[in-house]
């Protein structure tokens, strides 16, 4: 891009522009590299990238923060004809929290917990002159009723823990735009909430920003959430900006293999699609290639990739990408999610395991009611619902991990005991659990070899040799080379845990594998690929299967049959493609109707464009001028 | 990534990173810190000292060499005389073995004690743990020199009565570490993978939980050997010590501080010693505890 | 514990109080029963040589004739007596050789406890503000070489430095002749008082410092500033608040370890407190004495303690709230 043209950027009237932004860290080690963006008032603008793409630092940069340990090196951000970058201590707390606002990742650990919210709430409005009590008032009345809050004083007297989730979010985004910032920044602000809560978070994102005609910049690794809230979408990979253009465009005619990929492998609710995963896994600073830092892993992959890092190429007016064969890559067909899953023959003559009458506590509250499921030979059964509705304790009380459970757990024609310490070493070998956070099911003291092998000595299947060999054998069933043996968990990526993780499950030849929630810690591209290898590995060996999640998208792609939960009772129970397609009860197609994905993203698009008329059309078209 | 650190070969790594969860590497990593090389040069000189400083002794440690509170230097004395007319510096070579044997068996004996009930409290989390828990807050409701020394008023001050309650004054304080440090290892899947299999409680302690919490424990093991050295020598300053007249650094303070004014090296030989020891040992442990840190901190990267 | 809710703040006091009165009950049982558990007393007092007459008379002066619950009663109602038996070295009522003593120790911990409480607040908050940087590099060397000496090193060392070798300022002991007080001779106060300052400000302030780093790194601090608030307000408001909690454990830590730092401090300096009682008692076996003032330092001890997690609960609304 020419300097004229920057020009022409900032006098068309671009609340925020940012040029060649570098962060490092102190002892030097790129982290953020030559980032350049502009974002029109009322815009927002999503940032996406997986872990260690250095998209959270980007957003801390725009309000001139570094944390500990980085830096930020070059480049400027200019709000209006001020440069973030240049100002000095006084006149960036001035900026802080009046022009320039910051909603954070985790509401919970962000807010005081020694304060009342009013409190918090007011403080916002006096660190930037607004001195007159009865005004702040009136002020916070109103922020509150634009959050959906209540604006009673009593309300205003809590502390922060007396607050839900979704709640403290919103206490988050009052505060933020609480002086009518030009420029917000919000990091991951729906993670960890329920879709429901998540679905209300955004839309009062959206609205705020549109309101308040505030520039607004979605940092977030969900694509499906930054389609719904975002108007343009700056892809990150590695640091940089690799693709960077109007949603719609970017997601249906990618320009850089990596968002491609990283379309491809968004799980989708409509149509059973194999979903295709990304192999290997993005460079952690320091280690990044000289050339474009996606060759490693890029199908399209040729020797000038690894020259030199690539420019961005303008595909259209404003769409941009840093790949040399942008103009190949946007002319593929539209990203094709891939073919459809072949369901494995289900054997439903007896099944392998049935829960009747499943009733748990934890402590004095029941947390599940009368429970009954049947899991057939072969087959894949999800367990869908929301936070508290119950799955993962159904999942653990069939590990024999929850205890405190009456009712009945068959496996096969044998009643099976409450923990897994009174089950015989049999039963413990034929039920395995693969656990959620793979970065925490692995012990760090022990390596990949030791670990894989552990259920082979403890079931006494095997010894020595043999065992070293078969855990080669398992290491190569999962995708890992067998010399992974040798090495230790934190010398793995997540993915690559997570497969060591299965590797471990599989080994002693169980008859049910359960899963929970495999994947809802590894970034989607490495998601795709565990759903991948689960799928093979069913039909291969002929697994059967209970998969527990939230990501109701991503049972499309595995299971044969679904069970949704809420407040530990079963919704609905049935075969995925009927339930997710024709959803009889109201609870269930609310769940679906509040999952953001992209192809909703779309038509919600069109109407915001129709909702707000010519001048919302006119900002991207102004804004995409890059 | 450094090339100092022992790891294995790791020819498809795309990311070299250390193996630094194991403690050899925490203890290799340590020594790359000043401090620590620093505490362990001093405590090393101090050993060394305790241990062969018996052999250079120029003279029998309760032999009489000169008049008493004689300066350095009389009759070729190297420091003096002491106020029984002994031999310093002998005194001093040989006064080192026992502070030194004492702490380190009181210490192991508390740290055994100690972890063993850390790590059931931490891993019950039931009725066990509070018990346990309410059981170890009463032991350390006297500061540790309190409940030795009125052990030691019923039986006399006898080494093993000292040993024994350093021992179990040292045990609340290294389980209130090691619970602390496990209960987070606890809640984690990888203990939750190995109750799913069936392996054996004892297993799962010792084996799966304890390797995990080696990096505070050693902190808290240099820690409480500074601790131990000090109410040995504490005891011996008080008069408390085995036998009045044998060498022992703590002894010697007690003994030559009233000759402090005229011939000060009897008292402040000793001291010095002794500060070397605990000075280093805590040197020691920090070093651990800096190392442990930075290595959190790049994981966290 | 955990069953037990209700009643508000006035409620967890109570129940505080009855449990710190359990803890008590308990040291007394444990004292008593060390005595009876490690041999016969009255052959540890006399020794190998005792004549069979002389232990007879001993035992009776110790009541070890008596049924062992009986012998529990008499002394545990010595102790709300005040009486706490009759000592056998000086064959005074116990409770009336405290006294003075008592009153004598407690000005040095005072003392002590005033300086060493705000210094050490303020060089580790100090420190962990100036995190990495010059003033908390050397101040957390010299804490971690300071915390690592034991008292009696630091206290011969200023003799050696004030008062005998190389400076001739102050006192090396400091006796207080019967029927006076130590704050007639403030002069010997300054080195007993130095010594239990160097002693514990130490050890408190590397803890008071990895508090302050702890709250300064949440997310609600690095929230406050990106919120754009004064430093100041950031550091008063938003991290003092959170910091305060610990503040109290601080201080009951303080004063519970200045407690066992007297015993060496007052021996050093020949200063007439309990901990110099505690040392004689202990080298005459005295055991009278030795429970006597076991349970009062036990019983500080359990006080402090109490009122630190009252003050704990009181100022933080997350524990509060859910009483």
């Amino acid at each position: 891009m020419s300097i004229d043209q920057q020009a022409a950027v900032t006098k068309t009237g671009a609340a925020v522009t940012v040029r060649g932004l570098q962060i490092a860290t102190t002892s030097g080690v790129p982290v953020v590299t030559d980032l350049s963006f502009e974002i029109a008032a009322g815009e927002v603008l999503g940032v996406v990238g997986e872990s260690g793409s250095g998209k959270t630092t980007v957003g801390l940069s725009l309000l001139g923060h570094a944390r500990r340990g980085l830096k930020i090196v070059s480049g400027s951000v200019l709000l209006g004809d001020q440069d973030v970058l240049e100002m000095d201590d006084v006149a960036l707390r001035r900026l802080r929290g009046s022009l320039v606002s910051y909603v954070p990742q985790d509401p919970a650990s962000s807010l005081n917990p020694a304060l009342r919210i009013g409190v918090q709430l007011r403080e916002a409005l006096k660190a930037h002159g607004s001195t007159s009590d009865a005004e702040n008032t009136a002020r916070i009345a109103e922020m509150m009723r634009e959050v959906a809050l209540p604006d009673d004083p009593e309300y205003l007297r809590r502390y922060p823990h007396q607050l839900s989730g979704g709640q403290q979010q919103r206490i988050g985004l009052a505060m933020a735009f609480a002086n009518r910032p030009r420029l917000i920044v919000l990091d991951e602000p729906t993670t960890g909430l329920d879709v429901t809560t998540q679905a209300t978070v955004l839309a009062t994102v959206r609205d705020l920003a549109a309101a308040y005609g505030s520039a607004a910049l979605y940092v977030s690794h969900d694509l499906a959430v930054v389609a719904a809230v975002a108007s343009r979408v700056a892809v990150m990979y590695a640091g940089r900006i690799v693709e960077l253009g109007p949603a719609d465009q970017l997601f249906e005619s990618s320009a850089h293999p990596y968002t491609r990929r990283l379309v491809g492998a968004i799980p989708r609710l409509t149509g059973s699609r194999v979903l295709v995963g990304i192999p290997g896994h993005a460079p952690s600073p320091g280690s990044r290639p000289p050339g474009c830092a996606f060759a490693p892993r890029c199908q399209l992959h040729s020797p000038e990739c690894d020259e030199k890092v690539p420019e961005p190429l303008q595909v259209v007016g404003g769409h941009t990408s840093r790949c040399i064969k942008a103009l190949e890559v946007v002319k593929l067909q539209a990203v094709t999610p891939g073919e459809r899953v072949q369901s494995p023959r289900v054997d439903s003559s007896a099944p392998v395991l049935s829960l009747k009458n499943l009733v748990a506590h934890y402590g004095d509250t029941e947390v599940l009611h009368s429970i009954n499921l049947d899991l057939e030979h072969h087959e894949c059964l999800a367990i869908v619902g929301e936070s508290g509705s119950g799955k993962t304790t159904t999942a653990r009380a069939i590990a024999g991990l929850h205890r405190d459970w009456t009712g009945s757990i068959r496996l096969g024609d044998l009643d099976l005991a409450t923990s897994a310490h009174a089950r015989s070493t049999d039963v413990r070998r034929q039920i395995q659990y693969v656990f959620q956070n793979p970065y925490g099911s692995l012990n760090p003291r022990k390596s990949v070899g030791e670990t894989v092998g552990q259920p082979l000595q403890v079931f006494g299947i095997a010894s020595g040799r043999e065992a070293d060999h078969r855990v080669a054998e398992m290491l190569e069933q999962v995708s890992l080379s067998a010399s992974y043996a040798r090495r230790y968990p934190d010398q793995l990526s997540g993915g690559e845990r997570q497969r060591v993780a299965i590797a471990r499950a599989l080994i002693s030849s169980p008859s049910v594998l359960v899963c929970d929630e495999v994947t809802s810690a590894l970034d989607v591209s490495v998601q795709a690929a565990i759903v991948e290898l689960l799928g093979n590995l069913q039909r291969e060996l002929g697994l059967s299967m209970v998969f527990v999640t939230h990501n109701l998208p991503l049972v499309r792609s595995i299971a044969q049959k679904i069970v949704v939960l809420a407040n530990g009772s079963i919704v609905e129970y049935g075969d995925t493609a009927a339930i997710l397609g024709n959803p009889q009860q109201e609870y269930t197609r609310h769940l679906i109707s509040n999952t953001p994905s992209l192809e909703t993203a779309r038509m919600e698009a069109v109407e915001l464009a129709s909702e707000f008329g010519p001048s919302h059309a006119l900002h991207v078209t102004r804004s995409a001028g890059i | 990534m450094s090339q100092t650190v022992a790891a294995p070969p790791l020819p498809e790594s795309a990311d070299t990173k250390a193996p630094s969860g194991r403690s050899s590497t925490l203890l290799a990593r340590s020594l790359r810190l000043w401090r620590s090389r620093i505490g362990v040069a001093a405590v090393a000189l101090l050993v060394a000292i305790a241990v062969f400083g018996p052999l250079l002794a120029p003279s029998a440690p309760d032999k009489f060499v000169a008049l008493p509170n004689s300066l350095p230097g009389t009759s070729g004395t190297v420091f003096g005389t002491d106020y029984l007319g002994q031999d310093v510096w002998s005194r001093f070579l040989t006064g080192g073995g026992e502070i030194l044997v004492l702490a380190v068996v009181s210490t192991a004996i508390g740290l055994v004690l100690g972890v063993a009930i850390g790590l059931i409290s931490a891993y019950s989390r039931n009725a066990w743990d509070d018990v346990l828990m309410r059981g170890m807050d009463v032991l350390m409701a006297f500061p540790q020199i309190m409940l030795v020394l009125v052990a030691v008023s019923l039986v006399g001050p006898e080494t093993w009565i000292i040993v024994l309650a350093i021992a179990l004054t040292t045990a609340p304080r290294v389980a209130r570490v090691a619970r602390g440090a496990a209960q987070p290892v606890v809640e984690r899947d990888f203990i939750g993978a190995t109750q799913a299999m069936g392996m054996s409680r004892l297993r799962i302690l010792f084996g799966e939980l304890l390797p995990n919490i080696l990096g505070p424990l050693m902190v808290e093991a240099s820690l409480r050997l500074t601790y131990s050295i000090g109410i040995i020598a504490t005891l011996a300053f008080l008069g408390l010590s085995g036998n009045p007249n044998s060498p022992n650094w703590g002894t010697m303070i007690q003994q030559n501080q009233t000759a402090l004014a005229t011939q000060p090296w009897g008292a402040l030989l000793p001291i010095i010693a002794i500060a070397l020891l605990t000075v280093g040992s805590g040197l020691i442990g920090d070093g651990i505890a800096r190392a442990a840190a930075g290595i959190d901190r790049e994981r966290a990267a | 514990m955990k069953r037990l809710r209700g009643g508000g703040i006035p409620g967890f006091v109570l129940r505080r109080a009855l449990l710190g009165m359990l803890v008590l009950f308990l040291v007394s049982v444990i004292v008593f029963a060390a005595t009876q558990a490690l041999g016969d007393p009255a052959r540890a007092i006399l020794g190998r040589e005792a004549t069979p007459d002389r232990l007879e008379v001993l035992r009776k002066q110790l009541n070890l004739d008596q049924p062992v619950l009986t012998q529990y009663l008499s002394w545990f109602s010595g102790i709300f007596h005040g009486t706490f038996g009759t000592s056998l070295a000086s064959q005074l009522p116990v409770g009336d050789m405290l006294g003075p003593r008592l009153v004598n120790s407690a000005l040095l911990v005072v003392c002590a406890a005033v300086i060493s409480i705000p210094l050490s607040i303020i060089i580790g908050s100090y420190a962990a503000l100036r995190r990495e940087r010059k003033f908390d590099k050397v101040s957390s060397n010299a804490m971690l070489v300071l915390t690592a000496l034991p008292e009696f090193v630091v206290a011969v060392l200023l003799v050696i430095l004030f008062s005998t070798t190389v400076l001739h300022l102050l006192p090396a002991i400091s006796p207080v002749p019967p029927g006076h007080w130590p704050w007639e001779y403030p002069d010997g106060l300054i080195l007993p008082v130095a010594t239990l300052v160097i002693a514990v400000a130490p050890y408190v302030s590397r803890i008071m410092r990895a508090s302050m780093i702890e709250v300064l790194e949440t997310d609600y601090v690095e929230m406050a500033r990106l919120k754009g608030l004064p430093e100041r307000t950031v550091l008063y408001k938003h991290a003092l608040p959170n910091a305060i909690g610990p503040v109290f454990q601080v201080i009951a830590i303080t004063l519970a370890y200045l407690a066992g730092g007297i015993v060496v401090v007052e021996y050093v300096f020949a200063y007439p407190g309990i901990g110099s009682l505690l040392q004689d008692a202990v080298v005459n076996h005295d055991i009278p004495v030795v429970q006597a003032l076991a349970m009062i330092i036990a019983a500080v001890y359990v006080i402090l303690n109490m009122f630190a997690d009252i003050g704990t609960i009181i100022v933080t609304p997350r524990l509060r709230t859910r009483l």
